[in-house]
């Protein structure tokens, strides 16, 4: 294997953690109003993922870095032609940031009501339009010689570029659904797990048809490749679980077929990095756009220290918040026990005053 | 047009990206210390304060973030050219920086936060400290990426592409510029953390001497918050000091290596030898040569940019002559204005926080400064400082680099995307304003409604070290 090889399996790998580990984010951003009707159980919803979604967008910052760094060419192209795409996504991505902090910090409804709303959004809209970008990269854009993009806006809203998104979403929502119902306790993790079982067919539907239908895209004939099959029996698998309520069982699934659908891309879109529909030869490929061979050297150097590092210490995370949420745990003080909440009262280690503070005075903040 | 609007959008967003950095890596640094501090001491109060300062640093990190995902995006959109040209050398940091930087902060941050009670008190006040860390490093590769933009060094040019390559990575990571530079900036992010924990002691000290609520009264020794603000006054004062001493270092490394920089700073048209220091002048700009200085110290700046009582420092009518024969016709400036008062907002603001920090000090000596009216007040206006510091600081670094978006390698009117129109950039422009704009509101509307809850008289005074802190939790 080259170094070219290794860093395309490298940004392969990047976007597909970032699918697989933000993918659950975006899904609970969509359900966290729905799965938690009222205020406690949105605030439940929100904190499952709470520790953790932060450390998730990192792999989209760092495979866009390593895109810049290793393909400064790809970089270059697909992030100046893909302008407003991404200012769009910026901005839900901004939202979104920002709703998980600031919605709990006022006790008016409506303030929460508009960042609940706010982080819908946000969550809907950030995997639909990374979906119709990277749907793009595979179907092709009008690239000219100089490798500079010469569409437009409209240009990038192609029929599989779109789809791409759409399927990204519903899996998103599905990844959500599922991990909620793992999350949770009582009415919420039921409530989870009916919409996982609502949204698991028409999710079953779409990635099948966007497995075909990368394949199609890739030029290669309508007979999916290993990947692409392991991505159909990955989300029938989750369809079957979630239906069984093996509630670990379909989470492991959904995480597999996320993986699968976003590695099938990039199995089709090898060695190219970004198809011109203009001329074959202006394809931007893993030779032609990238970085010298000693700067891949070095970079190689720190993702294999580092990433093996960066997963461990992201898998504890996981481990060390691995119970489950309920509504009873953010219901007004009055209502909570302590010992009822399910978590240990805390006071012993976290010193004479207990965990991260009772409401007090300033009520909406409180975990109560 | 494009060209201009292109360059506004990098400067209004890093300069908002800038305004929260600096108060993650202080705070984070500053919560580190009141953390352990507790887990010493065993005394609520450090427990309080950390859970506090926690808080903002949080709320401040959550926009960080956000802004910094904008940046990140920026190159390739703004400026695909320079991104063609340069991504062998300039992306490596950036991935660096993710890898080993923002997982690190960013996980750590999240296992601190919700950790309280999962986790042991040794991991949890490791999990701050990685944080720490963790934005610690962060500025180091993002420096050293900038650093190369202001001298490049261990590259070649390929002859085939006519690109710089990336050739020696140590090269890089030892940049002169790169190693003054980031200290500077650790350093005023230290200041600025500081000022930001001072100001908000003080404001806190200031109320309750108005209204004494019961809890913080019945609690023996010095009020809460005047150790937190012994404990910011601690580190401003000696980080002061030093990013005075090590501001003056890059002034003699500018000189060495963008001479048009410190030319421009000082307005000095023609060369000069010994040079003095003008204090404040009237004219000098962009197209009068021949300033009238009201007032100059004599040798002052011979000193800061040669570290030489009688150095010379060559005038910017000369060097433009010199860098036309090397780079062809041009102009090569930098805008005089902007240099010059950028220099000297970031240096007399630096003395007035530094003698804010040594009448703190003074105070605290005599134990009185929670009656010192005027020091409270003044310590909470100060906070403006740090921020107008680190405005004028990168200005002076970035303008002063201008016409070249890499000194002496590419020009930044060759650097923005030739894909890109002018609607486009208009469109994202408005679109990132109107954003920060937004947030800049709520973050302040939160942070003030924030601390006056805090202010308020403890309803439970049982459990009194719990009512001053809002949960960190969502
Ligand atoms: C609290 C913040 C703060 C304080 C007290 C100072 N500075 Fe500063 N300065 C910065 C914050 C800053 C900064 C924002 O962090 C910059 C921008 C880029 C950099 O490396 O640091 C900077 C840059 C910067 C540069 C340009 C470096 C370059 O172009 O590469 C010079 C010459 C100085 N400073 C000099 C000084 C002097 C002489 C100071 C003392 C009077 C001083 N600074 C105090
Ligand atoms: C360390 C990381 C940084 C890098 C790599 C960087 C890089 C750049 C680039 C690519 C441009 C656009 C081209 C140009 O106009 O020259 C620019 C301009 C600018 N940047 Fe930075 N920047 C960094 C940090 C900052 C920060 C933190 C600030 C402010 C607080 C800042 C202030 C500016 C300003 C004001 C300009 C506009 C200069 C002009 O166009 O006249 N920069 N920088």
């Amino acid at each position: 294997m080259t170094l070219v090889q290794f860093w395309f399996i490298v940004i392969a790998l990047l976007w597909t953690g970032f699918f697989v580990l933000e993918g659950f984010d975006f899904g609970v951003g969509m359900l966290h109003a729905g799965v938690g009707r009222d205020e406690a159980g949105r605030r439940a919803a929100v904190n499952t993922i709470g520790p953790l979604w932060d450390g998730n967008e990192v792999w989209l910052v760092v495979a866009a870095a390593a895109m810049f760094a290793a393909f400064p060419d790809w970089y270059a192209t697909m992030f100046s032609g893909f302008y407003l795409v991404l200012v769009i996504l910026l901005l839900a991505l901004i939202v979104r940031g920002v709703s998980f902090e600031y919605r709990g910090k006022s006790g008016s409804p409506r303030w929460r009501c508009s960042w609940d709303v706010l982080m819908m959004a946000g969550s809907l809209v950030a995997p639909l339009l990374i979906g119709v970008a990277l749907g793009d990269l595979l179907h092709g854009l009008p690239i000219d010689k100089a490798g500079e993009y010469t569409g437009n806006f409209v240009t990038l809203l192609q029929p599989y570029a779109l789809y791409t998104g759409v399927t990204l979403v519903v899996l998103c929502l599905l990844h959500g659904a599922t991990f909620l119902a793992l999350k949770t306790t009582g009415e919420m993790r039921d409530r989870a797990g009916r919409t996982a079982r609502r949204v698991a067919p028409p999710a079953a539907l779409l990635t099948a048809g966007f497995a075909i239908w990368t394949h199609v895209t890739g030029g290669k004939g309508v007979l999916p490749n290993p990947v692409e099959v392991l991505a159909i029996l990955a989300v029938l698998a989750a369809a079957w679980l979630v239906s069984a309520r093996r509630e670990g069982w379909a989470f492991a699934a959904t995480t597999f077929a996320m993986a699968t659908a976003i590695l099938s891309m990039f199995t089709e879109l090898y060695p190219r990095v970004m198809v011109s529909s203009t001329s074959p030869a202006y394809s931007l490929t893993i030779s032609n756009a990238a970085s010298g061979s000693y700067a891949l050297k070095v970079m190689t150097v720190v993702v294999v220290i580092f990433l093996p590092l960066v997963l461990l210490y992201q898998a504890w995370t996981y481990y060390v918040f691995r119970q489950r949420l309920s509504a009873g745990d953010f219901r007004p003080p009055a209502l909570l026990t302590r010992q009822g909440n399910g978590r240990p009262p805390g006071a012993g280690k976290t010193g004479p005053s207990g965990p991260a503070a009772r409401p007090g005075p300033a009520g909406p903040e409180g975990p109560g | 047009m494009t060209l201009d609007l292109a360059r506004w959008q990098f400067a209004l967003t890093s300069i908002n990206h800038f305004f929260f950095v600096p108060v993650t890596i202080g705070l984070a640094f500053l919560t580190a210390l009141l953390q352990s501090t507790w887990y010493r001491s065993k005394n609520p109060g450090y427990l309080r304060l950390t859970r506090f300062f926690g808080t903002l640093l949080v709320i401040n990190v959550a926009v960080g973030v956000v802004t910094g995902l904008v940046q990140e995006f920026e190159f390739g959109m703004n400026w695909s050219a320079y991104s063609r040209l340069v991504g062998d050398i300039f992306g490596a940091p950036l991935a660096m920086e993710g890898l080993a930087a923002f997982f690190l902060e960013s996980t750590f941050l999240g296992l601190w936060l919700f950790g309280w009670d999962r986790l042991s008190r040794r991991v949890h006040l490791l999990c701050i400290w990685l944080v720490a860390l963790g934005t610690v490093l962060s500025a180091a590769f993002i420096m050293a990426a900038n650093s190369w933009m202001q001298h490049p060094v261990g590259y070649v040019i390929n002859h085939k592409t006519g690109k710089p390559q990336l050739n020696d990575i140590w090269a890089v990571l030892t940049n002169p510029v790169f190693l003054w530079g980031y200290t500077h900036v650790l350093l005023a992010s230290l200041v600025t953390g500081a000022a930001v924990m001072l100001a908000v002691s003080a404001w806190q000290l200031r109320n309750q001497a108005r209204q004494p609520a019961p809890g913080g009264a019945s609690q023996p020794g010095p009020p809460l918050f005047a150790r937190s603000a012994q404990l910011s006054l601690v580190v401003l004062v000696p980080a002061i000091i030093l990013a005075m001493f090590v501001g003056s270092e890059l002034g003699v490394i500018e000189a060495r290596y963008q001479p048009m920089k410190i030319a421009a700073a000082e307005a000095q048209w023609a060369t000069c030898q010994p040079c003095s220091f003008s204090l404040i002048q009237i004219g000098g700009g962009n197209n009068d040569h021949t300033p009238t200085q009201i007032l100059a110290i004599p040798h002052l700046l011979s000193l800061l940019a040669t570290n030489s009582w009688n150095g010379k420092v060559v005038g910017l009518s000369p060097l433009q002559s010199q860098y036309q024969k090397q780079f062809g016709p041009g102009y090569y400036v930098p805008n005089v204005f902007i240099q010059y008062w950028s220099m000297r907002v970031m240096a007399y603001s630096a003395g007035l926080m530094f003698l804010l920090g040594l009448w703190g000090l003074w105070l605290i000596r005599r134990r009185s400064m929670a009656g010192s009216r005027w020091f409270l007040t003044l310590a909470v206006w100060a906070v403006t400082l740090p921020f107008l510091m680190n405005t004028a600081g990168w200005l002076l670094t970035e303008s002063g680099r201008q016409p070249w978006i890499v000194q002496g390698i590419m020009l930044t009117k060759n650097a923005v995307s030739p894909s890109v129109g002018l609607a486009s950039v208009i469109t994202s422009l408005t679109v990132f304003v109107a954003a920060y704009l937004t947030l800049a509101i709520v973050d302040l509307m939160l942070m003030i409604r924030y601390a006056r809850k805090e202010a308020e008289p403890d309803p439970a005074p049982g459990d009194g070290a719990d009512a001053l802190v809002t949960a960190v939790r969502y």
